[in-house]
């Protein structure tokens, strides 16, 4: 039970300025939901503290993760939404906030991959710098179209190390048949406007209106190897490399023919049906391929002949 | 975590087991619920991927072009027929060469015969040309798919499984031995002393 007494404590520290609340009440709170109603001690935690925040009037955020009680976890390993954690990272990456309220914003790294990270402004946090390996206590994890990323926040604790960390590389790997590619592939048009990007729809993007548009080449497509259907997007690169038609030739394809389908569906005579191993980091549902293989060595039926005999 | 509906993947499955898919299905009585073939190995296919030999095209349609190709495997033949829904399946078919190689992304589809029969065929998405390399991936990944089935037909939460159990009178035992056939067919080819190179 000095188990529950510990988080008890802990709990009643965090409000013991706030409101009048003994460290039995806590512990017996602790103890009908771990006791009674079989509820694991971190749920009950969450439990008991959500209850005091309601009767303190506060926001969670108010509250930070209490005193070492957060998990210290790898960033590839952050599949929760608002989890309270602590991590040892790099900065990889620092992008141009969007917004006045955000201070920082950009990319952490450790050994496991990558995460993006934001911190407000209202925060006034100390920068970090890129390049710089941190020890962070009290952030909280964030989910957005089922992509991860942590928000530090005014109780975030940050210590910078002397060392060096090997960003570990999270891309994935996907194979199988090119089955399908959808729409807005081929020979397409970007808004040229800076940091935008946006692939226009009939001469319009949809931040800037009707923009005179850069042309791009892209194949979105889906490889789907029999049990799961990925989808995936090659760049201008990537598409080269696969359909062996450059960008201008593209541009000139489509010159000819007054018309920008005839690109896709050159594209897609060449690459529908064929097998593919394409990596890359995901972005929401996207492997975006940084590396794309054809697939066209011979493969070995006799290690599945052999379970098939043997079956 | 909200999504659009995900996307039907392709299941890979030889010919034999493919047209004994006779029984089709619904997973809710929404409009545009998808249909879904019930695989004799207790696997639902809204989708099929199949690489083989196009041997034969017909134009069987009468007032407007329909076409009828036939798409052969180690084990069997895939029937597939493209109208004008699909144009370009219907430009593919009518331009094609056979025999050559074609890889082919489609829906299963039934139909009942006049003497009662229930003949299953592919609705192709897509039908682009392919190689024997390709072919011979395909049928390792079929193989490796049907062999998946089989192990998991005996798993007491499997749905699909006891639907065939229902529908269905052929054993999996059937299967097992179509996938060793087909397997058997690439493992012969390979063996073979390769064609003296012309000169």
């Amino acid at each position: 039970m000095s188990d529950l007494r510990d988080h008890a404590e802990d709990v009643h520290e965090q409000f013991s300025d706030h409101i009048d609340v003994s460290v039995d009440d806590v512990e017996e709170r602790l103890q009908t939901l771990v006791g009674e109603y079989k509820v694991p001690v971190d749920e009950a935690r969450r439990s008991v503290t959500s209850h005091y925040l309601d009767e303190a009037g506060m926001e969670r955020d108010a509250l930070g993760g209490g005193s070492g009680s957060n998990d210290h976890v790898q960033v590839a390993d952050v599949e929760e939404d608002e989890r309270w954690i602590d991590v040892t990272a790099k900065v990889v990456d620092l992008w141009d906030p969007r917004s006045d309220a955000v201070a920082q914003v950009g990319l952490l790294g450790d050994e496991s991959g990558t995460i993006k990270f934001t911190a407000f402004a209202s925060s006034d946090l100390p920068k970090l710098e890129e390049g710089a390996v941190y020890d962070l206590g009290n952030l909280v994890t964030d989910e957005y179209q089922g992509s991860y990323s942590v928000k530090l926040n005014r109780t975030t604790t940050i210590e910078k190390l002397d060392e060096d960390i090997e960003v570990g590389d999270d891309s994935t790997t996907v194979e199988g048949a090119l089955v399908a590619m959808q729409a807005g592939s081929g020979l397409i048009k970007r808004c040229p406007e800076d940091d935008c990007t946006r692939v226009l729809q009939n001469g319009r993007c949809s931040e800037h209106g009707e923009v005179e548009g850069e042309f791009d080449l892209r194949i979105k497509g889906v490889v789907d190897d029999g049990m799961d259907a990925h989808e995936v997007i090659f760049d201008k690169e990537t598409t080269e490399a696969v359909t062996d038609i450059s960008l201008e030739e593209a541009k000139d394809m489509a010159m000819d023919a007054l018309d920008t389908t005839v690109v896709a569906d050159e594209i897609r005579d060449l690459v529908i049906g064929d097998y593919y191993r394409v990596s890359g980091p995901t972005f929401g549902r996207y492997v975006l391929a940084d590396d794309v293989e054809a697939l066209t060595e011979p493969v070995d039926p006799a290690p599945v002949l052999s379970r098939a005999r043997s079956m | 975590m909200s999504q659009a509906p995900t996307r039907e993947v392709a299941k890979r499955v030889f010919a034999r087991e493919f047209n004994d898919a006779t029984f089709t299905f619904k997973e809710s009585d929404e409009e545009r619920a998808p249909n879904f073939a019930l695989l004799p190995t207790g696997d639902r296919a809204n989708r099929v991927f199949v690489v083989g030999t196009l041997t034969e095209t017909e134009d069987i349609g009468d007032d407007s072009e329909y076409w009828r190709g036939r798409v052969v495997g180690p084990t069997g033949t895939f029937f597939v027929y493209a109208g004008q829904y699909q144009p370009d399946a219907t430009a593919f078919l009518r331009d094609a060469a056979a025999p050559e190689y074609v890889a082919v992304v489609g829906k299963p589809s039934t139909f009942e015969t006049d003497d009662g029969n229930v003949n299953v065929s592919l609705r192709p998405e897509s039908i682009t040309a392919s190689d024997e390399t390709a072919r011979e991936r395909w049928v390792v990944e079929a193989a490796e798919r049907t062999l998946d089935r089989i192990e998991a037909f005996e798993d007491e939460t499997n749905e699909y499984a006891e639907m065939a159990r229902d529908e269905y009178d052929t054993a999996v035992e059937t299967y097992r031995r179509e996938v060793v056939e087909a397997l058997d067919s690439i493992v012969e080819d390979a063996d073979e002393p390769e064609p003296e190179a012309a000169p």
